[in-house]
């Protein structure tokens, strides 16, 4: 589930800035206003996030994952579907379908910690790794419950 | 519909409520206010316009002046009809703001009813103000007198709306001396001001969403240069377009403005050059030398913004001795408007005397006596070929003589 598939890493790219396709004063956009989806978005609000037609002016079709240090993993057999990290996120990075969370857009988190930080499971669901540590690898190192101290 | 506001053909009112006046006549969509002396009347008697039902539009009240022209600039970009008011330190707390709507070419239109910029507090009438938007991006157009306030607000809307222009319009007055003195004032009735303005017509508005757009986008050093340079010759190329307006409110109600006033120019050898009601009592000191045979013109000032450079030049290049009137505290320099005025009359073959008085801080009164006592030192300077004074000179203040700098020609 975390390999979901956004367009976005399909789109990227297309809009590169070669030195000489860059267009002159007279050329750039009245007023820096850029379109941000092709064509009519009246609908958009029914639509999910990998099926709009975002422009290639839209920041959704730019990554930020270069950004990253360290990345969340998401382990979906601790999660209670709270969605506080989809709350929380200040990236809409969390990728969430019907009230349930399916994992995190490794394009546009940028490894701040904080859905972590909010995760309410014991143990929790989201957790930091390492940017190169593979899935498996980090699912393997979740911690165990953590067990109530004697009073 | 809004209901229907009874006016005369003349109406005794202030520069406040002319300005306020104007505003309803324009019908706006989105009022966004935070009140401050002395522009604190626009938006309250605009308060009551919507209360009583004058004006269709919203009123939105802020915390503060900087989320006023936030609010400004959202409801603009949204794809409405927008203005405000404002004065010195609130005018202050917008700069950051009027930036960004200038940058986005957002048509909002800025009362700023000047007043000085403290500290010491102050709530009286200088330019502090008006000199700290002059590189914001905005058009900035004078107001001498509370009839002129009405109508340039109105003008304001036209030109900056205008689709080649696309930019926003700051209306200047000057505080409590045109914003609080009542005069008569002849109102264009509601459908013939409605109509000169037109509707307004969005370009790229946020609320379209067959066509949603981004707003303020971040460019760096990749295009942040070329959109500058992009809202310069905008800025550059809405002379014309000023021009054009002003010709056609003359044919709409028979009072004529340009973008650099001239009166008795034709032959005068002395010459002051001033914004705001200053130039009204510069006119009547002129008037009254003209009859002591001195030859004595003033150059006013209408539009700051973009500054009128080769008007300027054409203006003045047959005077002898020029006086530049700064009524802001220099700040260790020569006033900002006379290096200006300056430095349109470098590139002119007669290259006239220039001088450059600092006045009327934090409202000190500006008198016809010191007026004349001005354009007569430009005679003594115009007989003598040189400058015979010091070439900044504050005027007008108590205490020792102030002032700097001596020509290097006497
Ligand atoms: S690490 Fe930060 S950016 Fe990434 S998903 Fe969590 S909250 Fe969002
Ligand atoms: S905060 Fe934790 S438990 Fe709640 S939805 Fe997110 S991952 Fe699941």
């Amino acid at each position: 589930m975390q390999d979901l598939h956004l367009c976005a890493a399909e789109k990227r790219g297309i809009h590169q800035l070669g030195g000489d396709e860059r267009v002159g004063w007279d050329e750039v956009t009245q007023g820096i206003i850029l379109t941000s989806f092709e064509g009519d978005a009246s609908e958009i609000v029914h639509q999910k996030a990998e099926q709009r037609h975002y422009s290639d002016f839209n920041s959704y079709t730019a990554s930020v994952a270069s950004w990253r240090v360290e990345k969340p993993v998401f382990n979906i057999d601790v999660c209670i579907d709270c969605q506080n990290c989809w709350v929380w996120c200040p990236d809409t990075s969390i990728i969430s379908r019907d009230k349930q969370m399916l994992g995190i857009d490794y394009d546009h988190c940028k490894g701040c910690g904080v859905c972590v930080e909010v995760c309410p499971t014991n143990p929790k669901s989201l957790l930091m790794f390492n940017e190169q540590s593979g899935l498996d690898e980090a699912l393997a190192a979740w911690p165990e419950k953590k067990k109530k101290e004697e009073k | 519909m809004a209901e229907k506001f009874d006016l005369n053909d003349r109406e005794v009112w202030d520069g406040n409520y002319a300005a306020s006046q104007a505003l309803r006549q324009a019908q706006i969509d989105v009022v966004a206010a935070y009140p401050i002396t002395p522009s604190t009347p626009i938006v309250e008697n605009y308060g009551a316009y919507v209360a009583n039902g004058y004006v269709d539009g919203e009123y939105v009240m802020v915390e503060s002046e900087h989320a006023a022209m936030s609010g400004c600039v959202g409801a603009s970009a949204a794809g409405g009809r927008v203005a405000t008011a404002t004065s010195s330190q609130g005018f202050a707390l917008m700069v950051e703001v009027l930036y960004q709507a200038s940058g986005m070419r957002l048509p909002i239109v800025l009362n700023v009813v000047n007043r000085a910029l403290a500290s010491p507090l102050n709530v009286r009438g200088d330019h502090g103000d008006m000199y700290l938007g002059r590189d914001s991006g905005w058009i900035q157009i004078d107001a001498f007198n509370a009839q002129e306030a009405y109508d340039l607000v109105l003008c304001a809307f036209k030109i900056g709306e205008d689709h080649s222009v696309r930019l926003p319009v700051m209306v200047h007055q000057d505080g409590f001396i045109t914003s609080h003195t009542a005069q008569n004032i002849y109102p264009l009735t509601d459908e013939a001001a409605y109509n000169f303005i037109g509707d307004f017509q969005p370009v790229d508005d946020l609320l379209d969403f067959s066509r949603p757009v981004t707003y303020g986008a971040q460019t760096e050093e990749d295009w942040h240069f070329e959109h500058k340079a992009k809202q310069h010759k905008a800025l550059m190329d809405s002379r014309p377009v000023i021009d054009e307006v002003f010709a056609e409110f003359e044919k709409l109600s028979g009072r004529k403005y340009n973008r650099v006033e001239t009166y008795m120019m034709e032959d005068a050898d002395v010459v002051i050059v001033g914004l705001g009601s200053t130039v009204e009592t510069a006119i009547v000191a002129a008037e009254e030398l003209r009859e002591e045979g001195v030859k004595a013109g003033v150059v006013g000032i209408r539009v700051f913004r973009p500054f009128p450079f080769d008007q300027v030049r054409e203006a003045l290049k047959g005077a002898k001795a020029i006086a530049v009137l700064d009524r802001s505290s220099p700040g260790g320099a020569m006033g900002a408007f006379f290096n200006e005025v300056s430095a349109a009359l470098y590139s002119t073959d007669t290259r006239p005397l220039v001088t450059n008085y600092i006045y009327g801080l934090g409202g000190r009164d500006f008198s016809i006596d010191e007026a004349k006592r001005i354009f007569k030192e430009q005679q003594a300077n115009a007989d003598a070929g040189h400058i015979t004074t010091d070439i900044q000179q504050f005027s007008g203040l108590r205490g020792p003589h102030l002032g700097y700098f001596q020509t290097q020609r006497g």
